[in-house]
């Protein structure tokens, strides 16, 4: 294989990766920008992946095509996603909980309750059965590009489906009356509140929105990586999602940069092997960079401006 | 003792047994809409942990390190600090310990065996303290730097495992000096062979610890009021970036000593990890459970490590998937943290007392 | 009598909350065209009634009307579409975002999905012509001034088509400049048709501008008088509800030597800029020395640096002769400054601790409190329940949780703790801001009977009437500087408001 082949197939590679964490980061700016700290996003992201599994089989078995069934998986892995994510809303902005622990117990309940019911529908198999889910879907002419074709224009329909939201959420959070409402709701909830705009509700929407995103973050896994959801479908994607929002400094157009950094993070896993002089590094390196890089960039932060002001407190209207 | 019991106000005691009834009450209706009997499922699940002494004493070994973690979770939150980094330090800690008991040779037992107890104790303590310090020192939040330290612990526990003390041929490290076991085994021969340690006993002295330091010392005076007044601390003349740090490297302490007692009293090694073992993680439902009360933490580890291990027996006898239990413990949390649901629940049987009260 | 039908009229409005009644059968007109002045103390209960005027809380009894109808002011939206507007004291500003975006916020003006910021931009700069409120539509909150941060908070309700503006302590955060520059956009507001109700509890203003005034006490309206036919005594009277003296009795001081004293200090914040800009004062002991200013010249780091909450950038403290500059909290409090601090709930108190705790919270390492390390919660108790009854603090128990404590007795609280200290400096920092007329005095009480027990007391207040009436000596601060230094009984309101506002005048006797 030549150079330029390896590269186009890790950036392609990278963009895989990074699909999820674009769509989960997403979800976690949603969330976190009206004020309300998403822990939960790796419970979120299992549910997605649960779902698409469940759903896609069945919708597969009754005699839909890969893309169909893959959709009605995707769907259903939206709906489900906004359900549970309901859970940390009544918790942690309703009754006022630890929003920190309120996603916690999101991520306990998933490892639980999405390994009980595959056991209930599967006849006690530890996983769901096999589909297709989305292939790869060329775009005509752009494709035969060299290097950026391979790269880029070779991928599947959600990474095409990420992308553009990246620029949607850039849109609705910067540019529409919605956007400004719910970034006042995380800024100063009592301001919002004084103008008129129902605090509480706009921040269910943002949990709810973070909801969807994340399972569609998760569901992209099983149905373009995996085929099947297992117990080890999600494996702390949601955690790096997380990162990337921070890294990204909450923006879209920034988490979807730093997704795709992590995104190559985990591709050059697999690119390792290939060249005698990468082979000498211990993978565990490899694996820890996302997590170191981003500390340091914490740490060089100085004073973590770009967090919304009021985010993980509840808003209680008679202290304001 | 009085003041013991003191400490169990009323509303710190009667909120954790409602959501304990409510999260069992959950479990059994989504066992029956899944077509099985709770009731039989429950009466496996304790018939499994009490039934034997085998399983009694292999419950304790599970409920040990959930102690640990338990404590960690509750003495930073004491201070006012998340540390959901105790997955991180609890690893750290196994590691410290592996290569201690592993690579020291000819000590005797009474030396060895401490020595990498401590060990764990330590680097899980300095684990913790790095997240502290960065926050002391950067203003980096320490929930998302004890998430990004977990995995960093778990690659670098990996990462020493493989290059220090590999097993050749094999995803282990080789086993400890028996010098540096901490397994009981007179107790575990009494026991069917159940892996009983020392571990389970310091477990509870440093829960009695935890009480002792955070009540009645002088420096469990400045970490409650670093906990719950940076500013004032800082005014009263505490030096609260001192106190951060120490109050992780205390928690983290007791996390890595959860993660020693596992290599050096259960397993006698340390496995190349595919994944966190979720010990850190459980710790923060334990402590949850119990209040972050250091004696509540005991009894809510009593509960998680029942739950746990009595679900492989509700898988066994009652055909249950064990996956069950784990959604009990998230309702449970779920319950204490949204303490206002509980209330919520509860208010027509409140409004009827307060009614009997009054006639 | 005015005949006419009142803007608005609230018929006996009645909010209670657990344990108090804030407003208890409240009536109130306001006309069109008017100012109308609510005063009343601290606590009173003008804030909450204002707040059910705008729709966030409502009331269990009684009946709003605006232009002669009943309504149901069920949140913001409703009072805002019926042209009720509020200014609020604590601006509801988000500091991120633009002038602009903070203006249209809640109601934006759309050309598709989008903001229509260009029409938005154009309409904000139309109403700040009008209505003489400069501002720049594209700054940031967070890189303007406070007086410009307020006229922002106007135009919210003129943008959103308010014809009635509650003003709600709109000076306290103002220089006197920016005051006569609020007073001329009220006026002119009124002259385009507007009606203002304007929340205080400062005298001078309600008769320099409004002209009705309803006076509050404790949740009942003590009485509505027209400015014309009343006093500042009489409002002064009403308010306290019985007679005041506005002098606080006290013997003449009797100053010795220096206990502290600043040299050239400088202190700069994260932006490089000094809050201190080489400032330099005296305290003797047996005198109260008041420092005058408008909020935000450095006062609170002026006195973060005296008790090393601050970081020293350049020039010299020193206590009794000895350099302090730079220790630590710890070092200073052991060498004789005690400090009642300025926001008793952030600094002063650790509320989820006990009465008994709190005691404690400065000493609780030394000895007999702790020994070997071991707290002796004997000790303390004793030293507690010594120093809750020698100060009258009322708590069930000295195991109660601070924070159950009302604003005064927590003061006292403090006030206990730091005085039991026998310090040789009491620095105190609004101590009396929050309480009502009884606590002011056992307060102000307190710094003068340590005065005559010859300890140097450093007075900040942004009250002048306080610092004008509980001082031996005035030092006036501005921008970070010692600008002017008098006597309070050979100045007035007048001279320090100039001085101030940054005017160098000198006059009255300095000592040297």
């Amino acid at each position: 294989m030549d150079v330029l082949t390896i590269i186009g197939q890790l950036l392609n590679t990278t963009l895989v990766f990074a699909t999820a964490l674009i769509f989960t980061s997403l979800g976690g700016i949603f969330s976190e920008k009206s004020g309300v700290t998403n822990l939960g996003l790796e419970g979120l992201m299992v549910f997605g992946a649960f779902a698409a599994g469940v759903f896609g089989h069945y919708a597969q078995a009754a005699g839909l095509d890969g893309f169909a069934a893959a959709s009605i998986g995707l769907c259903a892995a939206i709906v489900l996603g906004i359900i549970v994510s309901l859970i940390h809303a009544v918790a942690s902005i309703t009754f006022k909980a630890d929003q920190v622990i309120s996603g916690i117990v999101i991520n306990f309940l998933a490892a639980g309750s999405t390994l009980y019911m595959v056991k209930l529908l599967f006849d006690g198999a530890g996983e769901t059965e096999l589909i297709s889910g989305y292939s790869r879907m060329p775009i005509p002419g752009l494709s035969k590009i060299p290097l950026l074709g391979d790269a880029l224009f070779n991928a599947y329909p959600t990474t095409y489906l990420a992308i553009i939201l990246v620029f949607v959420s850039y849109f609705v959070l910067y540019k529409t009356p919605f956007g400004l409402r719910l970034r006042s709701v995380g800024e100063h909830p009592s301001a919002a509140d004084t103008v008129g705009i129902k605090v509480n509700r706009m921040r269910y929407v943002g949990v709810m929105i973070s909801g969807a995103l994340a399972a569609v973050g998760g569901a992209t896994i099983t149905l373009t990586t995996t085929g099947t959801f297992a117990h080890n479908t999600i494996s702390g994607q949601g955690y790096i999602a997380i990162a990337a929002m921070i890294f990204g400094k909450w923006n879209p157009i920034g988490a979807f940069g730093a997704a795709v950094f992590f995104g190559l993070a985990q591709a050059v896993r697999n690119y390792v092997q290939l060249f005698a002089w990468t082979q000498s590094i211990p993978p565990e390196i490899i694996y820890m960079l996302p997590y170191l890089l981003t500390i340091i960039v914490l740490v060089a932060a100085v004073g973590r401006s770009s967090a919304p002001s009021a985010l993980g407190q509840p808003y209680d209207p008679s202290k304001r | 003792m009085n003041k013991v019991l003191k400490l169990f106000t009323k509303d710190s005691i009667t909120l954790p047994v409602i959501a304990i009834i409510l999260g069992l009450l959950l479990g059994a209706i989504v066992m029956m809409v899944g077509g099985y009997n709770p009731i039989e499922a429950y009466s496996a699940l304790i018939e499994r942990v009490y039934g034997n002494s085998y399983d009694f004493g292999e419950a304790i070994r599970e409920m040990t390190p959930l102690i640990m973690t338990g404590l960690a979770f509750a003495f930073a939150a004491r201070a006012g600090l998340f540390n959901i980094g105790g997955e991180g330090q609890f690893m750290i800690g196994m590691t410290a310990a592996s290569i201690v008991g592993i690579h020291l040779h000819g000590l005797p037992a009474f030396i060895h065996a401490p020595l990498a107890i401590i060990a764990g104790a330590v680097f899980g303590g300095l684990w913790a303290a790095l997240a502290g310090f960065l926050k002391a020192t950067r203003g980096v939040n320490e929930v998302i730097s004890c998430i990004m330290l977990n995995w960093i612990g778990l690659y670098l526990s990996n990462l020493i495992i493989n290059t220090f003390a590999l097993q050749s041929g094999d995803t282990r490290s080789v086993d400890i000096q028996p010098s540096a076991s901490i397994a009981i085994s007179w107790l575990s021969e009494m026991m069917g062979n159940a892996r009983v340690h020392w571990g389970t006993l310091i477990a509870l002295l440093a829960a009695v610890f935890f009480y002792i330091f955070m009540w009645k010392t002088k420096q469990g005076f400045e970490l409650r009021s670093v906990g719950f007044n940076q500013d004032a601390s800082k005014y009263a003349g505490m030096n609260v970036n001192r106190n951060i740090v120490k109050a992780m490297f205390i928690s983290g302490a007791f996390a890595g000593l959860g993660g020693a007692f596992t290599v050096l009293g259960v397993f006698g090694y340390q496995s190349v990890m595919a994944s966190s073992p979720g010990t850190g993680f459980d710790g923060i439902a334990v402590a949850l459970i119990g209040m972050n009360n250091p004696f509540g933490v005991v009894l809510g580890a009593i509960l998680f490590g029942t739950l746990t291990y009595g679900s492989a027996g509700m898988s066994f006898s009652a055909d249950v998937p064990p996956e069950i239990v784990r959604i009990v413990i998230g309702a449970i949390i779920f319950f204490i943290a949204a303490q206002g649901i509980v209330r919520w629940l509860l208010k027509p049987f409140y409004a009827k007392r307060k009614k009997e009260k009054v006639s | 009598m005015n005949t006419a039908t009142p803007v608005v009229e609230l018929k006996q409005i009645t909010k209670r909350f657990p344990g108090i009644v804030a407003n208890d059968s409240i009536s109130f007109k306001l006309f069109k065209g008017e100012i109308h002045a609510l005063l009343g103390e601290n606590g009173a209960g003008k804030s909450t009634l204002m707040n059910v005027v705008f729709g966030l809380y409502q009331p269990e009894e009684g009946v709003i009307e605006v232009n002669g109808k009943p309504v149901m002011i069920d949140g913001p939206n409703k009072a805002i579409e019926l042209g009720i507007g509020m200014v609020h004291q604590h601006f509801k500003l988000v500091q991120p975002f633009t002038v602009t975006e903070n203006i249209i916020l809640g109601s934006e003006p759309n050309k598709g999905a989008r903001i229509n910021y260009k029409k938005a931009t154009e309409d904000i700069r139309k109403l700040s012509e009008q209505y003489g409120l400069r501002v720049d539509p594209n700054a940031k909150i967070h890189d303007i001034s406070v007086g410009m941060q307020q006229r922002v908070e106007i135009l919210k309700t003129l943008y959103r088509g308010a014809d009635i503006l509650i003003f709600d302590e709109p000076t306290a955060v103002l220089t006197p400049q920016e005051i006569s520059e609020l007073m001329e956009i009220m006026q002119r507001l009124i002259k385009e048709g507007k009606s203002i109700i304007l929340i205080t509890h400062k005298l001078k203003e309600i008769m320099q501008i409004a002209d009705t005034v309803t006076i509050i006490r404790r949740g009942k309206v003590i009485d509505t008088l027209k400015k014309t036919e009343t006093s500042p005594q009489e409002l002064a009277e009403k308010m306290v509800g019985r007679n005041v003296s506005f002098k606080v009795d006290k013997i003449p001081a009797n100053p010795g030597e220096v206990v502290m004293e600043m040299k050239e200090v400088v202190s700069k914040n994260k932006d490089g800029m000094s809050v201190l800009n080489h400032l330099s004062l005296q305290v003797k002991a047996g005198e109260i020395l008041g420092i005058a200013g408008v909020d935000g010249n450095g006062q609170s780091e002026l006195i973060e640096a005296l008790t090393g909450l601050r970081h020293v950038d350049g020039g010299e403290i020193t206590l009794h002769g000895k350099p302090i500059t730079n220790l630590t909290p710890r070092k200073i409090t052991e060498s004789g400054v005690a400090h009642i601090p300025e926001d008793r709930h952030k600094h002063g108190l650790v509320l989820d601790f006990s009465v008994s705790e709190n005691m404690v919270l400065e000493t609780y390492y030394k000895q007999p409190y702790n020994k070997n390390g071991f707290l002796q919660h004997d000790e303390i108790d004793k030293k507690a329940q010594r120093l809750v009854e020698g100060f009258d603090v009322r708590t069930p128990s000295i195991h109660t949780m601070a924070r159950s404590l009302s604003g005064g007795n927590q003061q006292k609280a403090i006030i206990a703790r730091e005085i039991d200290k026998n310090p040789d400096l009491l620095v105190a920092a609004q101590p009396t801001r929050g309480l009502d007329v009884g606590a002011i005095e056992f307060v102000q009480k307190q710094l003068i009977a340590q005065r005559d027990q010859g300890k140097a007391v450093l007075l900040i207040s942004f009250e002048l009437d306080e610092i004008l009436n509980v001082s031996d000596r005035i030092v006036v601060i501005y921008e970070g500087q010692i600008v002017g230094e008098v006597l309070p009984e050979q100045t007035n309101d007048q001279e320090l408001g100039l001085m101030m506002a940054g005017s160098t005048v000198k006059r009255g006797a300095t000592h040297e």
